[in-house]
């Protein structure tokens, strides 16, 4: 079984965030794999433990994304390709998932993960990106997944309750929190993902241009979220207050 | 100079700072209060591969760096001195005197079970009148026919409760003073062997401080571990590596001291402002940070000589000084800054307080490091 998962490296969820000549800023900020996309490596994990085969992570980045591909090799993926290219630093989502789904073309899988969204843009848009241009099926947000033969079971967050799902394989799948408990590296494993392999690829190396994969989206600013205003304390009387109270949730609030 | 991480150490920083955060420090007031050793912890720690952090992979250890180690007991320790100082014991204390001077047997039975975490070790060095004077030891061994014969009392033994080998360090022949000491490894489930009176204590509240009572206890001639007459150059090496181990974990209690200080000086308002605001409180928080800083820098640069294969005898008791006294005053001006709060139970610090304090005084105390430090220096 081969299964192909792919990883962004994002902010610390405890990171700071600040800006500066409006953009964020990475100055001196931790960062981490993205949390869901540590379920979507978990499972693609267990799965190999299960059933053989290989784990290949792939992620779109820079230099320091491979320090978060070493730990996927870490807690146990085999080998890691990483999609480095100065065209994509500036690139959206679009960008990663042309670049990915490049890479994939040419790959061998029967399972591709990622996870539901990066908590950073939170954009949840490269899965669906990749299932799209690969032409595969794909089942998002999943909280449970079952092999089949040929097809797997899933389990998938939908408004007001679950939905279960058969899917053909090769497939696209985005894991959601609770689809597993992920494991921390073992010191073992540390060691080891040292020496597995970390393949550097340029769009140049997928036979992709810079024009292939220019942003659909610009960035025409980013800001900080105001800051929230104090509250404001009712006096007087109970009844006045209440009505008051009550009238302000309806008018000011507008939630009730 | 280089004071990057490499991929390890960051993975070691990582995931050894996750699971304490997510595993042991849940635990850790519990643990403190009811004098409860962690051992679901100990359990995952093991699995994690913590338990034998710089043993070789053949030995069943993850064959890592001491600064990755270093790195581990500080992370344990920022959350549960406790939890922290018996992963240093087996490490420091049991695996790695068997590393250095066990046999090819002796590594693969003894060392291949406590770097695993199967087995838990513990040094059975201090007796009653054998502390800072470590070779003026009453416990003996005797030869007789294929087995060495050993009695005597050991006092102070961390993990001494739970622990299933012992390196253990006795007089074979009196009149040759420190030349007649031995080590000596004993499996404790042994019917010459008994766990003695368990102390209770200030701090480290989760881990044993057993006394260990030999009568008759028979073991294997061949569980003599390195040469004879070498025993004492056994139990100082030993202690020369424990010392990094100690220096994290007082790192580790003294980061959490400043960590939480400053958490709480940013939101405890008075007279109108945050106290962080008050530049008595800014001075302290400096000084301390400035401190550990230094004491780290120290400590991993000991693990650094010793992952080198130099001299750093000299490093870890400066190290180990330094961090120790850090932990100390971190936590005493921890309580200061929380004030009556810092007092209560309601607050870690004070726990941290009371861990720091045994810093000073084990694998050394502080007096034994700056005699350590001199007669390196003066020699």
């Amino acid at each position: 079984m081969k299964i192909v998962t792919c990883i962004k490296q994002t902010f610390d969820t405890e990171a700071k965030i600040t800006i500066e000549n409006g953009k964020v800023s990475d100055q001196g900020v931790n960062l981490i794999v993205n949390p869901y996309d540590e379920f979507a490596v978990e499972e693609s994990i267990r799965l190999k433990e299960k059933n053989g085969g290989e784990v290949v992570v792939v992620s779109v980045g820079n230099d320091k994304t491979q320090e978060a591909l070493r730990y996927c090799l870490a807690m146990g993926a085999d080998r890691a390709v990483l999609i480095q290219d100065p065209a994509l630093e500036n690139g959206d989502n679009h960008s990663a998932a042309v670049a990915l789904a490049k890479l994939l073309a040419d790959m061998e899988y029967d399972l591709i993960f990622c996870g539901k969204e990066a908590v950073d843009d939170g954009a949840a848009q490269v899965p669906s990106r990749l299932a799209e241009k690969l032409d595969l099926p794909q089942a998002n947000v999943i909280t449970s997944f079952e092999l089949g033969d040929g097809q797997a079971t899933v389990t998938r967050e939908i408004d007001g309750g679950t939905e279960t799902l058969e899917v053909q394989l090769p497939a696209v799948f985005s894991a959601q929190k609770g689809l597993n408990e992920v494991r921390y590296p073992s010191l073992p494993g540390i060691m080891k993902a040292k020496r597995k392999e970390l393949k550097v690829v340029s769009l140049a190396d997928l036979g992709l241009s810079a024009e292939d994969v220019a942003p659909k989206a610009e960035l025409v600013q980013a800001e900080l979220p105001p800051p929230r205003k104090a509250g404001r304390v009712l006096k007087g009387e109970v009844e006045e207050v209440v009505a008051e109270l009550v009238k302000l949730l309806q008018e000011e609030a507008k939630v009730i | 100079m280089d004071f990057s991480y490499t991929d390890e150490e960051r993975m070691m920083l990582q995931m050894t700072r996750d699971f304490a955060e997510k595993t042991v420090k849940p635990l850790a007031a519990e643990v403190d209060k009811n004098h409860m050793y962690p051992r679901q912890t100990v359990a995952k720690m093991a699995e994690l591969g913590l338990m034998g952090v710089t043993v070789p992979p053949e030995y069943e250890g993850a064959g890592m760096s001491n600064v990755c180690y270093s790195i581990a007991i500080e992370e344990l320790s920022r959350h549960c001195a406790a939890t922290g100082v018996i992963v240093s014991v087996n490490n420091s204390l049991a695996c790695e005197p068997v590393k250095l001077f066990g046999n090819e047997e002796q590594k693969k039975k003894y060392l291949a079970d406590m770097a695993s975490g199967r087995k838990l070790g513990c040094l059975g060095l201090t007796e009653p009148n054998a502390g800072s004077d470590a070779a003026n030891l009453a416990t003996t061994a005797v030869l007789d026919g294929n087995e060495w014969v050993i009695n005597g009392r050991k006092i102070f033994i961390t993990n001494g409760n739970e622990a299933d080998y012992c390196i253990l360090i006795a007089q074979t022949d009196k009149s040759k003073g420190h030349r007649g000491i031995c080590a000596f490894i004993v499996d404790l489930d042994n019917p010459g062997f008994q766990v003695g009176t368990l102390e209770d204590k200030l701090g480290i509240r989760g881990t044993s401080t057993a006394e260990l009572v030999f009568e008759d206890c028979r073991i294997p001639r061949e569980n003599l571990l390195g040469e004879l007459g070498k025993g004492f150059r056994i139990a100082l090496t030993t202690l020369d590596g424990g010392r990094i181990g100690i220096a994290s974990q007082a790192l580790g209690i003294a980061r959490a001291a400043i960590e939480d200080a400053t958490a709480y000086a940013k939101e405890r308002v008075q007279f109108g402002k945050p106290i962080a605001n008050l530049q008595a409180i800014q001075w302290m928080l400096a000084d301390l940070t400035t401190e550990y800083e230094a004491a780290r820098l120290l400590t991993h640069r000991a693990a650094y000589l010793k992952d080198q294969g130099q001299p750093y005898a000299k490093e870890a008791a400066m190290a180990k000084l330094m961090a120790s006294e850090v932990a100390m005053k971190a936590t005493t001006k921890g309580i200061q800054i929380l004030g009556g709060y810092g007092y209560t139970t309601d607050y870690p610090m004070e726990r941290y307080f009371r861990d720091a304090k045994i810093t000073e005084i084990y694998e050394g105390t502080s007096e034994i490091m700056r005699l350590v430090i001199a007669s390196n220096i003066l020699k």
